[in-house]
């Protein structure tokens, strides 16, 4: 039961992914990616991951859509019959892309991969305060310069839109 | 104290946010000074030596380490950076836009100094994708249709190569329990999971290609040279793909996969596809900074070929030319964004005897392109017979002789593309052109001297740089 719930998420997850890459609106593509997010933070919760989730949730489906919609608000939407085209060119190039996921996903389950891994010990066991300043301060630091790159990017390549 | 070359810059970065407009003006000042002081803590045993800290500097000891290896590439870094420095006057000319260049270039540096430094496999992504996410950015800087396509290239291909590493981390961290080079290194010695550590080695390896920009993984890296400003495409063809493709496959492989026949075989595969077709790809185009990122896709090839070997002399020829080619491919840059400057054209069928009129271009240009043909004595040919020398120590006697072909093809195109812009009669409408700023001379012969310093003075680098790499 379990699993039956499991992949009815991740089925779920690939279904609103394909829907943000196949989507002809911008906003519904961010929407769309908000969607996927949530739906893998549904899995790691059910894969007893509540830390990651909880991050995947708070900044990938929370912070990151915000910073989308904003940016898409920045920028001029196309005329109605662009769009039609784009949405013609995208259908013509990538229609076999669900066939392939799904068949994909058919022969991976005949499959039937059993490795008996020993997973490692979930970090909810572990105080996360000393994961993160302890054990990986220096991801701590990699992800400052990483959120300071981002804040670089923002600036060059959006500020001057704004001002036209 | 290595934890100083991503704390200082990270530091001057912070504090250049704060400073006047006019102020802000110093701002290629430091990133200059940025990368004399990480040429100077290459160099510097007290710096090197990463010894513990004590008291409150303890929050700052990060798992940081450096060997031959890394130092060769600290050095490669910081040369690229104040060279691109040197070259963005004439292309960056706003004033914003220059302060904004500068700290690019400055997140740029700590990215890869990261990556060059880290023994941790996922930290060392965090920092692979701050480099990367960095270039995207330098790449877009004129915000123009080409340089705009050219780093969204790269971003698609950049985000299919960070999904194979990702997932190759995640098949690792689920075999071994753990990140770090050393402990995996141990569990993958003991454990039963074969099909699993092949699978996470395959799909690791296909990332760091992509990176790496090799064949057949190479779609996105002649746009992305091409289009990008002149100092990004010295960056990226100087340090950019080859820290994170090149260096990133060399550190996993000796510090946690070791080499296997299997994987020899992979990368004499990828090298010779490389270094041949990439020559060939180069012979075929005419825009001249295409022409060089084949070439580039070319010699990679040749740096994987050595380090296929694995053995001591092939993993030392590979680190060799690795240094030789960051110098001679930007120098090679250097004189292509001389030549945009004063004809305003990369096409090099409409421009021919320019070295007439730019001397110190065409001669940079002449001294750089014999050393990536491995033309006696200049630095690329010591790194080219090294390679030979080791593919035919180890037996391949057959990809050593096609490496040789290879470098035939190298010289050839070399030939036509000096043939097409420097030499011959001048081309109409090119009267009034004149030498280059100082902006691009300087740097032109500062690399050209190490082409030829590094040649003449190989016998005594090869014992006190070079070897000890492999043989500590």
């Amino acid at each position: 039961m379990a699993l039956n719930i499991d992949i009815v998420v991740l089925f779920l997850m690939a279904l609103s992914a394909l829907w943000t890459v196949m989507t002809r609106s911008l906003l519904r593509s961010a929407i769309g990616l908000a969607l996927t997010s949530a739906m893998l933070t549904i899995l790691m919760f059910r894969l007893h991951a509540p830390l990651a989730a909880v991050f995947e949730l708070s900044v990938c489906s929370g912070l990151i859509s915000v910073v989308f919609i904003a940016t898409i608000s920045l920028t001029q939407p196309m005329s109605q019959e662009k769009v039609l085209q784009h949405m013609r060119d995208r259908l013509e190039r990538f229609w076999y892309l669900p066939i392939l996921l799904i068949l994909t996903g058919i022969v991976l389950s005949f499959l039937n991969f059993k490795f008996n891994l020993i997973l490692p010990v979930p970090e909810i066991e572990k105080d996360p305060r000393i994961v993160l300043w302890n054990q990986r301060p220096l991801d701590l630091l990699g992800q400052i310069i990483m959120l300071l790159t981002g804040a670089f990017g923002i600036v060059i390549l959006f500020r001057e839109a704004k001002k036209k | 104290m290595l934890s100083l070359l991503i704390l200082i810059p990270l530091a001057f970065l912070l504090l250049m946010n704060f400073l006047t407009l006019k102020g802000r003006r110093l701002a290629f000042a430091v990133v200059m000074a940025l990368s004399f002081f990480q040429i100077y803590a290459v160099f510097c045993p007290a710096i090197m030596a990463n010894r513990p800290l004590h008291g409150l500097a303890s929050v700052f000891d990060f798992m940081l380490a450096v060997d031959g290896l890394s130092r060769i590439m600290l050095l490669c870094i910081a040369i690229v950076i104040f060279v691109a420095l040197l070259v963005a006057a004439p292309f960056v000319k706003e004033e914003d836009k220059r302060f904004y260049f500068a700290g690019l270039m400055i997140l740029e540096l700590m990215g890869l100094n990261g990556v060059v430094m880290v023994r941790d496999i996922f930290s060392m992504y965090v920092f692979w994708e701050v480099a990367a996410a960095a270039s995207f950015i330098l790449i877009a800087l004129q915000k123009k249709r080409d340089p705009l396509e050219g780093a969204f290239k790269y971003l698609i291909f950049s985000s299919v190569a960070t999904v194979f590493v990702l997932s190759a981390i995640a098949i690792i961290l689920l075999i071994s329990g753990d990140t770090s080079f050393a402990a995996i290194r141990e569990a993958l010695r003991v454990s039963p999971h074969s099909f699993l550590i092949t699978l996470a080695v395959g799909i690791f390896l296909a990332g760091l290609f992509m990176k790496a920009g090799v064949m057949p993984f190479h779609g996105y890296l002649p746009d992305a040279y091409a289009s990008a400003p002149a100092p990004v495409s010295i960056l990226l063809a100087g340090v950019v793909t080859k820290t994170l493709g090149v260096y990133t496959a060399m550190r996993i492989v000796i510090d946690i996969f070791g080499f296997s026949a299997s994987l020899q075989s992979i990368l004499f595969c990828i090298g010779l596809i490389s270094a041949i077709f990439g020559a060939l790809a180069a012979m075929g185009q005419k825009d001249l900074k295409r022409l060089l990122a084949y070439s580039s896709i070319s010699q990679v090839g040749y740096i994987f070929l050595g380090f296929g070997c694995g053995t001591p002399l092939g993993i030392a020829a590979a680190i060799f030319h690795i240094f030789n080619h960051t110098v001679f491919k930007s120098l090679l840059f250097v004189n292509a964004a001389a030549v945009e400057d004063r004809t305003g054209s990369l096409d090099m069928g409409r421009m021919s005897g320019l070295a007439s009129k730019m001397p110190v271009t065409g001669t940079t240009s002449v001294l750089a392109s014999l050393s990536a043909s491995g033309v006696p004595p200049l630095a690329g040919f010591w790194s080219k017979l090294f390679i030979v020398l080791a593919l035919w120590q180890c037996g391949h006697y057959g990809v050593a002789v096609t490496a040789v072909m290879a470098s035939l093809l190298t010289l050839a195109y070399m030939l036509l593309f000096q043939r097409s812009v420097f030499f011959g009669t001048l081309e109409k409408g090119l009267e009034g052109v004149v030498e280059a700023g100082f902006g691009l001379t300087l740097p032109a012969v500062i690399l050209a001297v190490l082409i030829v310093g590094v040649g003449i003075f190989f016998p005594y680098l090869v014992r006190t740089v070079i070897f000890p790499v492999v043989y500590p």
